[in-house]
């Protein structure tokens, strides 16, 4: 390794932030023109929004995974509060708020702040634990969130917002509306997700997450990751940044759950259990901790190849499973990385 | 600012208390002690450091002089016995507070953060001194720009007291292993403690490198006027830059005093040559 190469890291970072900015936007543009010209199939159409869903979630997990070095296995569990809450509130605003997109940026807010408020609160517990230990009681939390929904019951009528748990015992008014039944989740959701709004949504987590990064908070995640003991006499608060890192995770989790769920007309609790944390993880595990592009093209690739597989019926996930294992082994080969970075267009001359 | 608290005067403890009268010592611990897995690994351990003074821990392996840097930046809890900070009690005070109270500094195995680079390592440690906000980092608000311009240049001017301004944006798990250790005592300066404690900064250092070594601790020394404790097994290093010297051995202070009164200390030289047969 040179030192000229070594000089060169600030620019190297400043340049792969540049790339991934701009293979989101060129994405988009693609699929957009693909889209509108009719050369997208009717189910790579209807694939397009969760794809970005899945680009946010995998972004937001590498924060706590990849930059804040702590094993989360419940952030579907966040997704769905997002979910719920930002669906609930755009059918409680669907008369008020005439405009889809105003109602669905507005409800994928809600959705950001409540899973935030939730991050916090199973923050407080969860971050006092290191490694396995907190793997193990973030999953725990997935569980309950998802039980919790479960068996949740929320309603609108005359006099205001009702509210029970397992059974429902809201005892709404004429015309009142039940919106979340328990294990029936919530249907007759209006499908306002778009394709632009899933872009503008990637683009705004890619900005959070990278300025946050490059920042003292980002220092100090990483710092944290890299050694908890020397962060310590450094004068890092481990619990704050800690803390910081989860809630900005948890909240654009939040979000992409709000986008997710008014992709469909019916949502339930189950859709987002243990398999969906963990697909979200393997987005973050396969384009490699800390590197949001490879997060990106992950989830993408990921999301459309069990599509992709339909033709082989019930070979699919045998195949999908080895693809994943085939290129999990590829991408940490060191021989098949040097022939990749050889091909790279972008790289310097100098580094060779 | 930090603010001066009132000092009671300790001399009984100062190692050179005709010196220490004078100046309002940074560090006074009194009867210091901690139980380890039922060994008391320090005991009784009584230490007064002036300002600017640079004070010198020896003893051999296992004779708690680690223990006395980990009670100090409260890795540790004393289960007996006071440690004054500027005059003030650090009781209950946890690593962070300290180190914002103005104790910083470097490990006996190398803890740096190994994949920032050399000045994120810096910059890291002026984490309390910036002030912008999550939100104005998130927007590249001005506060953001004109805090990390700062901080970027502060970084490079402290990094340059050791030469090392070309390797900032280095991974600092690639330095060299001496440029890793003056990264360390860069890194706890960062933090503007009164007393930096340097826990064997010369391991694995070659005569030259420890001759370099000690040069820079002066320079340290002069620039910053700031006390420093050090634990080293070189002892040339060790007589050639203390003003004063305290030697432990299974916990227990067994000598106090100036260099050469340590040399001719019968009692040292029994704990590192042991006793002659009769």
């Amino acid at each position: 390794m040179t030192m000229k190469r070594l000089i060169n890291l600030k620019r190297t970072e400043a340049r792969r932030i540049f790339i991934t900015y701009s293979a989101v936007v060129i994405a988009y543009v693609i699929f957009q023109v693909m889209s509108s010209s009719g050369f997208l199939s009717s189910s790579m159409r209807g694939m397009l929004v969760p794809i970005c869903a899945y680009m946010v979630m995998a972004v937001s997990l590498n924060l706590v995974v990849g930059i804040s070095g702590e094993l989360s296995l419940g952030h579907a569990g966040f997704m769905s509060i997002g979910a719920f809450s930002g669906v609930a509130s755009a059918i409680l605003m669907q008369s008020t708020i005439t405009n889809a997109p105003v109602r669905l940026a507005l409800a994928m807010i809600v959705g950001a702040i409540f899973a935030a408020i939730a991050g916090f609160l199973i923050g407080i517990p969860v971050l006092r634990l290191k490694g396995d230990y907190l793997a193990i009681v973030t999953l725990a939390f997935g569980e309950i969130i998802k039980s919790i929904l479960n068996n949740f019951y929320f309603g609108v009528d005359a006099q205001g917002l009702h509210f029970s748990m397992l059974t429902d015992t809201t005892r709404l008014l004429k015309g009142g509306r039940l919106i979340i039944r328990g294990p029936m989740g919530i249907s007759g959701i209006m499908k306002i997700a778009t394709f632009p709004m899933g872009f503008i949504l990637v683009m705004i987590s890619l900005m959070v997450v990278f300025n946050l990064v490059n920042s003292r908070s980002g220092r100090a995640f990483m710092a944290i990751r890299d050694d908890r003991i020397a962060a310590e006499s450094i004068g890092l608060d481990i619990t704050k940044y800690k803390m910081m890192a989860f809630v900005t995770s948890a909240a654009l989790a939040g979000a992409a759950g709000a986008l997710f769920a008014m992709n469909y007309s019916t949502i339930v609790a189950n859709k987002f259990d243990f398999n969906t944390s963990i697909l979200i993880l393997v987005f973050v595990v396969l384009g490699g901790q800390g590197n949001m592009l490879g997060s990106i093209i992950a989830a993408a690739a990921l999301t459309v190849l069990p599509e992709k597989l339909r033709g082989f019926s019930d070979y699919r996930m045998l195949l999908y499973a080895i693809i994943l294992i085939v290129t999990m082994l590829g991408t940490n080969n060191a021989e098949i990385r040097e022939f990749f970075t050889k091909l790279n267009p972008f790289r310097r001359k100098e580094e060779a | 600012m930090r603010t001066k608290t009132k000092y009671i005067p300790v001399p009984s403890n100062a190692i050179l208390p005709e010196r220490d009268a004078a100046r309002e010592p940074v560090l006074e611990c009194v009867n210091l002690g901690i139980m380890l897995g039922g060994i008391k690994a320090v005991d009784n351990f009584n230490l007064t450091v002036g300002r600017t003074e640079i004070v010198g821990l020896i003893g051999p392996n296992g004779a708690g002089k680690t223990t006395v840097f980990n009670l100090l930046t409260k890795v540790y809890h004393p289960t007996t016995g006071t440690i004054l900070l500027n005059g003030k009690d650090t009781h209950g005070m946890t690593t962070v507070q300290v180190n914002r109270a103005g104790i910083a500094r470097t490990f006996q195995n190398i803890r740096l953060f190994k994949n920032l680079s050399v000045a994120d390592n810096v910059k890291a440690a002026m984490n309390n001194d910036m002030r912008y906000n999550m939100l104005s980092a998130i927007l590249r608000l001005p506060g953001y720009r004109r805090e990390e311009i700062a901080a970027h240049r502060r970084a490079l001017k402290l990094l340059s007291i050791f030469d090392m301004q070309n390797m900032a944006d280095v991974p600092a798990g690639s330095l060299p292993y001496g440029a890793q250790r003056r990264l360390e005592i860069v890194r706890a300066l960062a933090t503007n403690p009164c007393l930096l404690l340097l826990d064997e900064p010369a391991a694995g250092m070659n005569p030259s490198e420890t001759a370099e070594l000690l040069d820079s601790i002066r320079k340290v020394h002069e620039m910053f006027q700031i006390a420093i404790i050090l634990i080293e097994h070189d002892m040339s290093l060790v007589m050639n830059i203390c003003d004063g010297i305290c030697v432990l051995n299974f916990g227990q202070v067994i000598a106090k005093g100036t260099p050469d009164e340590i040399q001719s200390n019968p009692a040292v030289i029994e704990a590192y040559l042991g006793r002659r047969k009769e």
